[in-house]
């Protein structure tokens, strides 16, 4: 299924390194992906394909957020549907 | 890819803004359950609900981890066990109330509706027997909700059981007196009740009704609150837009979660209910929307105005979200659950009074508002024929949950907790309405043509 992931946190060196190994590591595809700086804060936000993922959704967001967590950062995934039904008619 | 703003936006309003899904209700129908033993119908609804929403919580649960939006209720109505109970040849109805909580529990829900009976016209035995045991169940169960309905735009009101369910409200608050009357929470008393709410304590699962549907309740006055914030001081037109604008948004949220639910489920969709269902939670509150508005305390003159106003662009900006629209549908005032009327009622300036006058533009009634405990049971049957005369009269649904709590008084509180929140008690009128009562019989069913 396509989500979308959303990475907030103060900038510094690695977070896309550290953020795009994990993903590599549980097989998720990256799609797109847009990333700024607002106000100082690092915000990522990528389109990635779980289909062929080596874990279940539910174990896909802990081990987001457990990253997130020790790196200081908010790491969200969600389906890209969700999305997509408030902003698309 | 999706605007990245969009996406930013969307995490606020879930994350700040309280947005989420209020309630999936699965409604079950109980048709097949009678039996002329009471024991037997109670067993065959315990299996019947168990079979059908056995994997509602989980499957809830599952779509609020992977679309990221949460979902706070997950409850069930069914058919007014009234209609089911009337076949038993025993009166001890409150069995089968207690066989819906032991269900209710199972499955993992927060609370089932239906203990209802539908008498707006008049009562059959069952009818009768079921409002007798409504004290009982509602004082011997933890998560039924009772409702019954005592007036339509059709057949007028009946006053007889306006009468009785005084008495049944008082009965209730008095078997639990021990917290602050709680069992009251769980009861309302409805004209024009709709056959697909999901919102507790009035859901039942209407005649008309499928086999098993899934009803989706949404919510946001957080949400709304915010947005009218970056259009302070413009004029109404521009509010109207706004809330349309923010109220379709919500409700596309309701709309994919309802047909998530429904394809997991393998049960039909039914409706989204368009509801602006408030909350304790500050930031939360529909009387904050409206004093965002310009009034300096909810209930003060102009509210009425500016309820009628939400309402209507509320259900504008909703309707073309969802492939089916209905339950309620408009915004609620539950006193005790909405942060804003709580501290509006302490200060006095949201009187009963006014309540009633913003039940005439809302949905859906003078609801869950704590009296004083000695109320006389005529005066809560007058405030019911009140609400039910509003509700008769301008084709709507209207609805009563008064907790007259034992051993309280004006200025005392009472505390429920959780959801149901807590709520001053707040003066009622002394003056006696008990010979009015007395007559009985039923008012007329009004016109409705020559509308004036």
């Amino acid at each position: 299924m396509r989500a979308i992931m959303t990475v907030v946190g103060p900038d510094r060196v690695g977070i896309v390194a550290g953020v795009t190994t994990l993903l590599a590591a549980l097989n998720i595809n990256i799609l797109d992906l847009s990333q700024t700086i607002m106000g100082g804060i690092f915000t990522m936000t990528l389109l990635v394909d779980t289909a062929e993922a080596n874990r279940p959704f539910d174990e896909i967001r802990t081990a987001l957020k457990e990253h997130g967590d020790a790196q200081n950062l908010n790491i969200r995934i969600q389906r890209e549907d969700t999305f997509t039904a408030m902003h698309r008619i | 890819m999706l605007n990245q703003s969009d996406i930013l936006q969307t995490l606020d309003m879930i994350d700040q803004q309280h947005l989420d899904i209020r309630t999936v209700t699965m409604g079950i129908s109980l048709r097949a359950c009678a039996d002329p033993d009471v024991r037997v119908c109670a067993r065959k609804i315990y299996d019947q609900i168990c079979r059908k929403a056995g994997n509602l919580v989980a499957t809830g649960n599952a779509i609020e981890s992977e679309y990221g939006i949460p979902i706070v209720n997950k409850r069930i109505s069914v058919t007014p066990v009234s209609l089911v109970a009337e076949s038993c040849e025993s009166a001890d109805y409150a069995i089968l109330a207690r066989a819906l909580d032991r269900a209710a529990k199972e499955c993992g829900v927060n609370f089932i509706g239906g203990y209802s009976a539908l008498v707006h016209k008049g009562c059959t035995p069952g009818d009768s027997r079921l409002i007798a045991s409504i004290p009982e169940a509602l004082s011997t169960t933890d998560l039924v909700c009772s409702s019954v309905n005592v007036a339509t735009t059709k057949a007028g009101i009946n006053m007889d059981a306006v009468a009785e369910m005084g008495r049944v409200i008082k009965e209730t608050a008095r078997r639990t007196a021990d917290a602050d009357g709680i069992g009251c929470a769980k009861l309302v008393v409805f004209a024009n009740a709709v056959e697909d709410n999901p919102f507790m304590a009035g859901a039942f699962h209407g005649v008309g009704e499928p086999e098993c549907v899934i009803n989706v309740g949404v919510s946001g006055p957080g949400v709304v609150h915010f947005a009218l914030k970056d259009v302070h001081g413009q004029p109404f037109d521009v509010v109207a837009d706004t809330i349309k604008r923010t109220a379709f948004r919500v409700t596309r949220m309701g709309q994919m979660v309802a047909q998530a639910a429904s394809a997991r489920l393998g049960v039909p969709f039914g409706v989204v209910d368009l509801s602006l269902a408030p909350t304790p939670a500050v930031g939360d509150s529909v009387a904050r929307i409206l004093e965002e508005m310009g009034l300096e305390t909810c209930g003060t003159h102009g509210t009425t105005a500016a309820l009628a106003l939400l309402n209507d662009a509320v259900k504008k900006g909703g309707i073309m979200a969802s492939s089916h629209v209905g339950g309620l549908s408009g915004a609620f005032i539950p006193v005790s659950e909405d942060e804003g009327m709580i501290a509006a009622a302490e200060r006095g300036t949201l009187t009963l009074d006014k309540l009633e006058a913003m039940t005439c533009v809302c949905s859906v009634g003078l609801d869950m508002i704590a009296v004083p405990g000695d109320t006389p049971a005529e005066t809560i049957s007058a405030i019911i024929a009140d609400e039910a005369a509003i509700g008769m009269v301008n084709s709507k649904t209207t609805a009563v949950r008064l907790i007259p709590a034992p051993g309280k008084t004006v200025g005392d509180r009472v505390e429920f907790g959780g959801l149901l929140g807590s709520a001053p008690v707040i003066p009622l009128h002394r003056e006696s309405a008990a010979e009015f009562i007395a007559r009985g019989g039923r008012i007329p069913a009004p016109m409705q043509s020559l509308k004036n």
